[in-house]
């Protein structure tokens, strides 16, 4: 029997959380396309920018692939091409670690850079602030489950991937399994119920920049050209002004 | 054939006094906010010199513009589509605060605030960016008006002469470089830009950041190798000079070119193919740039270039004023303007026709006649350094085109000297640079008389008309001029109705300013005075108190503003500039 609290933590807190990411994407996309960038800080500094940041963003660019094959794909796929429990875990301890690692030190590079350098400091609003406390303490739960849980044993032999991964999947797949998440590791609940709430934070830093990774420059002519817009006048026409369809081309 | 029409301009350098005024302007309509304190869409820079941002010439440090791959292709300097998104945690190449200068104020409330003490109190200069006390050690023209000083070792530019020529003391120079965006025609810092927020008009060419569309990755700064991409750091996007397209769509020059003091600046069109642009752009040996940008123009006055342009739907007036561009006629008629830095390879569209004051400084120390043509030719043939100088500046070092324009000019200058005194000009000084007389006078009329609209060809963009149409159907029926609508106020009273839309209220105020006789036309009821163009002509009701009416307030000056901006440096005439050609 799953208890209110399990409920209210592992089923309605997911989508509220989800339902918050996505509309509010939505609404800030909307809204302030104007405040929709990295806000980068590199004008002010950019001697410990250089580390910090490639750092970080390739180690969490990292982990966020390593959550995607540890959460999104079943043990049941991974054993089917023929690879084992033991060389899955060696796998994912080894590239986790070093890409964790990365993370940590790249985060701590830009932490300290944010506290230290007075322009820096001065440019970084509430919002950064609460938004490095839960990114902060995402990922030092999540190195210490890899640490402690998978390779000290701290917690025996628990398999989050028959545990935390399979209630992951039921959100999105609406098979949900509270009572997993209720018997996993107090450090693993800790790190998913946190991970929730910065998704759901998310939408309303400077973190909007994750969904504008131009990969379309790869494809795109060099040189962009625009035409002023096809209607008239300098503003959009009121509604029943518009012009027949007829007569654009 | 893609035939493009491009907005250009053309500023003719001996006539700069390097007073700064257009760089003032120009921050105050556009960059005078948080964010922009140290960026100059306009600045001018004393050659030699370092430069703003210092050193920006030198591209193997900075990587800006394009560069020849060993295949022959273009590529940005700074390296692949690859390598560019590579890098976009953080950007390699990008200056720092430092490198353009940290913007200060200065605290000027002790002044009032301060107890009454002994020695007068001091207002302490504080940054812009961190808000601390700050010694101020370089701005965007910390160098103005040194030429000659050691801050000159420095010079990219000068860098590049020098090591064939060592500058003697005797033999310094100077002159004023005022310098915008280019507006290339084959811009690296849109090409640089991961989210494509960069683009061209294709109407009139003008390059421009979409702000909704920037995402601050912040590589666009590295890909203008004429550092003319900023990164506004209150709100994280990238900024960049307008060509004033406000003003220029309703047919009004930019605020630098109006406000101009020595009226140096030439705007107007030119007719090009867009399809020929990248392959000119590719050529192998840097010299034949200048020649390779120059044929991508297409003559205007061609019966199959104009039926091909409005075949691609550039309207006929456009075309006309392609014809009467003074751009056509100083790159491609008289061939005296040349385009700053070609072997960037960005094919620029600011072209300058460069300064013989140099030259003519030398020879009037000399004591010789410094107008004689022969005098002044044999000078443009011995002075190695200004000429060098210069060709590293506008022809990517090739020295033959700048004595051939500054031939030019000397001959210009000689001809119209004995014209003016009353006695026949020689046919034999034309002749001398492949010019006739008739040739030879109409640029001097150009060039030395400049009248505003010989100077300022601009044909009005075509959104304006279509707009009338629209404000037909929505507008008060009483707003016809001078009916009692008059002015975007509605039969409810000021401001009632629809309101004038700002480009178009502008556009009023801007053309009442230029044709009236005062802004401020008292016997014109609809006549209403904005301060901030109100250009001192005229003195505006309610502005000051009227004579002889007795108050009991003291009658306050007029204010000129206060919040000057720091950086922006008092240019002084130097003795040594005293000579214009024209
Ligand atoms: C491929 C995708 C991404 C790209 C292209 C990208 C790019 C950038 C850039 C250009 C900056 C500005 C650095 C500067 O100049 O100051 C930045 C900052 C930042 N990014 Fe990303 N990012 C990506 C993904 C992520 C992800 C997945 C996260 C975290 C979940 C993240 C977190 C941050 C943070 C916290 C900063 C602020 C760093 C500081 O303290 O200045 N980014 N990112
Ligand atoms: S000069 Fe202007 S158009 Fe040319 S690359 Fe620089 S910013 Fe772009
Ligand atoms: S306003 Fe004209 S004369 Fe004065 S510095 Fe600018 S370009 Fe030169």
């Amino acid at each position: 029997m799953t208890s209110t609290r399990d409920i209210v933590l592992w089923v309605v807190l997911p989508y509220v959380c989800l339902a918050v990411f996505v509309g509010g994407h939505a609404w800030r996309y909307r809204y302030d396309k104007f405040g929709w960038t990295t806000r980068s800080s590199q004008l002010y500094e950019s001697r410990l920018l250089r580390w910090g940041s490639p750092l970080f963003h390739f180690g969490i660019l990292a982990v966020f692939a390593g959550h995607v094959m540890g959460l999104g794909v079943p043990e049941t796929w991974t054993a089917a091409v023929g690879i084992s429990e033991g060389m899955y875990h060696f796998m994912a301890i080894s590239i986790g670690a070093v890409a964790g690692l990365a993370t940590v030190v790249g985060m701590a590079l830009l932490i300290y850079r944010r506290r230290t350098n007075g322009p820096v400091f001065g440019a970084t609003t509430r919002m950064d602030k609460l938004m490095y406390l839960m990114l902060g303490l995402v990922v030092a739960l999540g190195m210490w489950n890899t640490i402690a849980g998978s390779m000290l044993h701290t917690y025996g032999d628990y398999d989050y991937r028959l545990g935390v991964s399979v209630w992951l999947r039921g959100i999105f797949t609406f098979q949900l399994h509270p009572e997993l998440m209720a018997a996993a590791p107090f450090s693993f609940q800790a790190h998913g119920a946190v991970a929730m709430l910065l998704f759901a934070l998310w939408p309303f830093t400077r973190l909007v920049h994750v969904f504008s990774v131009p990969f379309f420059y790869l494809w795109r002519p060099y040189v962009v050209y625009r035409s002023k817009p096809e209607r008239l006048g300098a503003r959009a026409p009121r509604r029943g002004w518009e012009r027949s369809e007829r007569t654009l081309r | 054939m893609r035939i493009m029409a491009q907005m250009s301009m053309v500023m003719n350098l001996d006539k700069c006094i390097g007073c700064h005024t257009c760089s003032v302007t120009c921050k105050q309509a556009w960059t005078n906010r948080t964010g922009t304190e140290y960026v100059w869409f306009n600045n001018v820079e004393t050659r030699p010199g370092q430069g703003y941002p210092r050193t920006y010439e030198n591209q193997e440090t900075w990587e800006g513009g394009w560069t020849l791959t060993k295949r022959g292709r273009l590529q940005l300097k700074a390296g692949g589509r690859l390598k560019n998104l590579a890098t976009i945690f953080s950007s390699p190449k990008m200056p720092s605060i430092q490198d353009y200068y940290e913007p200060w104020t200065y605290d000027y409330e002790t002044l009032t605030n301060a107890p009454l003490q002994e020695h007068s109190p001091v207002a302490r200069p504080m940054s812009l960016i961190s808000g601390k006390d700050m010694n101020i050690a370089w701005s965007a023209n910390w160098d103005d008006d040194l030429g000659g000083s050691e801050l000159l070792a420095a010079d990219p530019v000068l860098a590049k002469v020098s090591d064939k020529v060592k500058i003697a003391y005797e033999q310094t120079f100077m002159f004023y470089l005022p310098r915008i965006c280019e507006h290339c025609l084959n811009p690296s810092c849109a090409a640089s830009c991961p989210s494509g927020a960069i683009y061209k008009r294709a109407e009139d060419g003008i390059v421009l950041v979409d702000q909704d569309k920037c995402r601050g990755w912040r590589k666009c700064v590295t890909g203008c190798p004429y550092k003319k991409v900023y990164f506004n750091h209150k709100t994280g996007k990238a900024e960049k000079c307008t060509f004033c397209f406000p003003r220029i769509e309703v047919g009004l020059p930019t605020v630098c070119a109006e406000t101009c003091v020595g009226r140096l600046r030439y705007i107007g069109l030119v007719l090009y193919d867009a399809d020929k642009v990248l392959e000119a752009a590719t050529v192998t040996d840097p010299h034949d740039l200048l020649e390779s940008q120059r044929s991508v123009f297409l003559d205007p006055f061609d019966p199959v270039v104009v039926r091909e342009a409005e075949a691609a739907g550039i309207p006929r007036d456009w075309v006309l004023a392609a014809q009467r561009s003074p751009i056509w006629a100083l790159i491609s008629t008289y061939k005296v303007a040349l385009p700053l830095h070609p072997e960037y390879r960005t094919m620029p569209m600011v072209w300058y026709i460069p300064p013989l004051s140099p030259v003519v400084d030398v020879v009037a120390e000399t004591g010789e006649d410094a107008e004689a043509a022969g005098n002044l030719f044999a000078a443009i043939d011995t002075l190695r350094i200004p000429v060098e100088y210069l060709a590293e500046l506008f022809t990517a070092g090739d020295t033959a085109p700048v004595t051939g324009v500054l031939k030019k000019l000397a001959a210009m200058r000689s001809y119209m000297r004995d014209i003016t005194m009353g006695r026949d000009g020689d046919p034999s000084i034309p002749e001398a640079v492949g010019m006739t007389t008739t040739e030879m006078e109409a640029m001097f009329r150009l060039l030395a008389i400049a009248k505003y609209d010989e100077r300022y060809v601009i044909p009005p963009a075509h959104a304006e008309q279509a707009h009338n149409l629209e404000e037909l159907a929505t507008e008060c029926g009483l707003n016809y001029d001078g009916g009692p609508g008059m002015g975007g106020s509605g039969p409810f009273g000021e401001g009632s109705g629809a309101g004038t839309p700002l480009a178009v209220e502008n556009f009023r105020a801007l053309k009442d300013r230029q044709t009236a006789d005062t802004s401020a036309d008292p016997a014109s009821p609809h006549a209403r005075v904005n301060l901030l163009n109100w250009d001192g002509r005229g003195t505006p009701g309610g502005l000051f108190p009227r004579r002889g009416e007795p108050h009991d307030a003291p009658p306050d000056p007029p204010s000129t503003g206060a919040g000057t901006d720091p950086g922006a440096g008092t240019g002084r005439r130097s003795e040594a500039d005293g000579g214009t050609a024209s």
